[in-house]
């Protein structure tokens, strides 16, 4: 089986976001990334666990500069075989879905997987997209899957309970929590993730349908108000008239 | 109920920067192993003064034993500075942690690898470094602490057999341990390493209580009496007491690391009750007296993570001496140990209770100020080194 894992840099997500001026942009000085938990912990390690069943490579794939090569690594580290770098910024979820359809079309993956979001953007788009793009089923929020032989039985987190799907490969799927669980990467991981390749292609064409106009950083809380424990009418009133909750 | 660890790293100076890439994964990988492992359940075996044994398992999977050992035996063919911020992340969590990866690498590893056999590398080395044998190191005697040359713990010869007697205190893993590095004089006169195993006749290990400090580490004398040892158990590569200096070395080496990991974890918990902590109607952060505090303390971990790396680069080199290993160590720890002093008492009341892990941290430090060579004798080592003249006797 060939597996492909779709994995992206997000800031830390204890990061505090600052915006520049005009609101337009995110200030990324001093900003620490990591790998996108829903690729790594759960997309990447179903797909190695599938792999280490059954047999297989796993090839991770990110649109990025050279900054992004240390997470990349660190995938290779947990596992994955190989590598792929589409040498591009990634500057919408359509670019990037266009990108990797285009370095991969002719991959013939039977398993394509993206987290179900990235937890920067919260997009949830670029899944979707890329399997438009390569003309593939798609499987949305898989929290669990399994194979045997050409088909996925893959549940699904819906309201108020869950959904079981049925897909033959090739197919895309974006990966929740559940569907695996976090692997740490020891050190002879990273010491063979060192030798293991990652390519670096050039990007296709792409271009973006939307364009981000603004950023919006949430309000700061309120201040905390003390009420006297004997003074209820005021509790209530402050919740009638300022909290607006009864 | 465990706390979340919300610890994250500083580096003021951008230190990271002068990091490797398979430095920063390692890094994260250890610290992602301790907030996973160690912290949720720390408090409670110090609290008990039991030794977390499933974790020796989990510190060989992770790597953490011996990773700048050659791969072929057991270790992780990593360099110095990779070694150095593994033992930094786990000393972040606990020093008694840290101390069962530092002598199951450096003190019993590293020897057998450096000094041993080829029979003896193949017999021991994989076994060690996969977590199936669990190995400590004998040198400290009850009588003979700073000054291991004068030991009295000895072998004499019997055919293709020795039989060692004597006793070593203060042995850190010795009641769990499968086999025990012990250095021992030989009929020369001359301190040679012995493997000596488990469950050979008259060799026991009883478990040393009441220790107010690394107490989820497991600390035991050695006791031979009459152990009949096989020649081919000497480790055949070294005489006198370089041997076990040396070994010494690659473990100090890696407390002058693994000291900064304690000290950032008081800091950052320090940081963050201090932004937190609400006195006369402001941040307790936000008073001078407290600022002096948390800039100091951040001034010298940035200064003891520039020491360390510079000391990783030289080790690398293969050019880090005793002296600057004694150095790193012992203004390292001292550092710690004074930020989680400070550390203390910006977190008032809160500070000597186990909600936050600063008291242990500090109680733990305690033993790493004397063990591996003390605070002043290292700064014997650094005294002798500069003028040329032996002031320890
Ligand atoms: C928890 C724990 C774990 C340990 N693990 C191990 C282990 O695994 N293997 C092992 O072999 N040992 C181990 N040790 C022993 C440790 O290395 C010794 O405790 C240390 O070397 C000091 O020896 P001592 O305790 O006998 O103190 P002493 O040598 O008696 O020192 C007492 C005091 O006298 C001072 N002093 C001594 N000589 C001089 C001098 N010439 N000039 C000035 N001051 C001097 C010392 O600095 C110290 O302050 C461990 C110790 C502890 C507490």
């Amino acid at each position: 089986m060939k597996q492909l894992v779709c994995i992206s840099r997000t800031p830390e997500t204890t990061a505090n976001i600052a915006l520049n001026g005009d609101g337009t942009d995110i200030q990324t000085d001093g900003l620490n990334y990591i790998l996108n938990p829903y690729d790594e912990w759960y997309a990447l390690v179903r797909a190695l666990e599938l792999k280490e069943a059954q047999g297989g490579t796993v090839t991770v794939i990110n649109v990025g500069g050279a900054e992004n090569d240390i997470v990349i690594r660190k995938a290779l580290a947990i596992g994955a075989d190989d590598a792929i770098r589409v040498d591009a910024q990634p500057s919408s979820a359509m670019a990037v879905a266009k990108m990797i359809a285009d370095a991969t079309k002719d991959g013939a993956y039977d398993i394509v997987y993206c987290g179900k979001e990235s937890i920067d953007y919260n997009g949830s788009m670029t899944a979707s997209m890329l399997a438009e793009y390569l003309g593939l089923p798609f499987v949305s929020y898989a929290s669990h899957m399994d194979v045997s032989g050409n088909t996925a039985t893959i549940k699904r987190d819906i309201e108020g309970g869950t959904e079981t799907v049925e897909v033959p490969t090739p197919f895309v799927l974006s990966a929740a929590k559940g569907l695996a669980e976090q692997r740490i990467p020891n050190m002879r991981g990273i010491m063979m993730a060192k030798r293991k390749p990652i390519n670096v292609v050039s990007p296709g064409e792409a271009k973006n349908n939307a364009v981000v106009s603004m950023y919006e950083l949430p309000k700061g809380k309120g201040d905390i108000k003390m009420i006297d424990p004997d003074n209820m009418e005021e509790l209530v009133r402050l919740l009638k008239e300022e909290a607006k909750v009864l | 109920m465990a706390r979340t660890d919300q610890y994250e790293g500083h580096d003021y100076y951008g230190v990271d920067a002068l990091l490797s890439e398979d430095h920063l994964l390692a890094r994260d990988a250890v610290r992602a192993w301790v907030k996973q492992e160690v912290s949720p359940i720390i408090e409670e075996y110090s609290e008990r003064a039991e030794c977390p044994k499933q974790l020796f398992k989990g510190l060989a999977e992770i790597g953490a034993y011996g990773p700048s050992l050659p791969v072929e035996y057991g270790g992780g063919g990593m360099d110095e500075i990779a070694y150095g911020v593994i033992m930094q992340e786990l000393e972040r969590g606990d020093s008694g942690v840290r101390s069962m990866a530092s002598v199951q690498g450096s003190l019993v590893m590293y020897p057998i690898y450096r000094f041993g056999s080829e029979e003896q590398k193949r017999k021991y080395l994989p076994k060690l470094g996969s977590g199936e044998f669990i190995g400590c190191f004998g040198l400290t005697e009850p009588d003979h602490g700073s000054n291991p040359g004068g030991m009295i713990t000895r072998y004499e010869d019997d055919g293709d057999h020795v039989i060692l007697n004597g006793a070593k205190l203060w042995i850190t893993n010795s009641p769990v341990a499968d086999i025990a590095v012990v250095w021992a004089k030989g009929p020369d006169g001359k301190i040679r390493g012995l493997i000596v195993e488990k469950g050979m006749k008259g060799f026991t290990a009883p478990e040393i209580h009441g220790k107010w400090s690394l107490r989820a580490s497991i600390t035991g004398e050695l006791v031979f009496e009459d152990v009949r040892v096989p020649k081919s158990n000497i480790l055949p590569e070294v005489a006198g007491l370089k041997g076990p200096l040396s070994c010494l070395s690659k473990a100090r080496y890696g407390i002058a690391w693994g000291a900064i990991g304690a000290a950032l974890d008081c800091y950052d918990s320090a940081l963050r009750y201090s932004k937190e902590r609400i006195q006369f109607d402001k941040p307790i952060a936000g008073f001078q007296l407290t600022q002096k505090k948390l800039a100091e303390m951040i001034t010298e971990i940035t200064k003891a993570q520039l020491l360390a790396w510079r000391l990783g680069t030289l080790a690398n080199e293969g050019k880090a001496s005793p002296a600057q290993i004694s150095m790193a160590k012992r203004n390292n720890v001292h550092m710690a140990l004074e930020i989680a002093r400070e550390a203390r008492q910006i977190h008032g009341g809160m500070g000597i209770t186990n909600e936050y892990p600063v008291m242990r941290h500090m109680m733990n430090l305690e033993t790493v100020l004397t063990y591996e060579g003390t605070h002043d004798i290292h700064l014997l080592i650094t005294g002798m080194d500069v003028t040329g003249i032996n002031a320890f006797k």
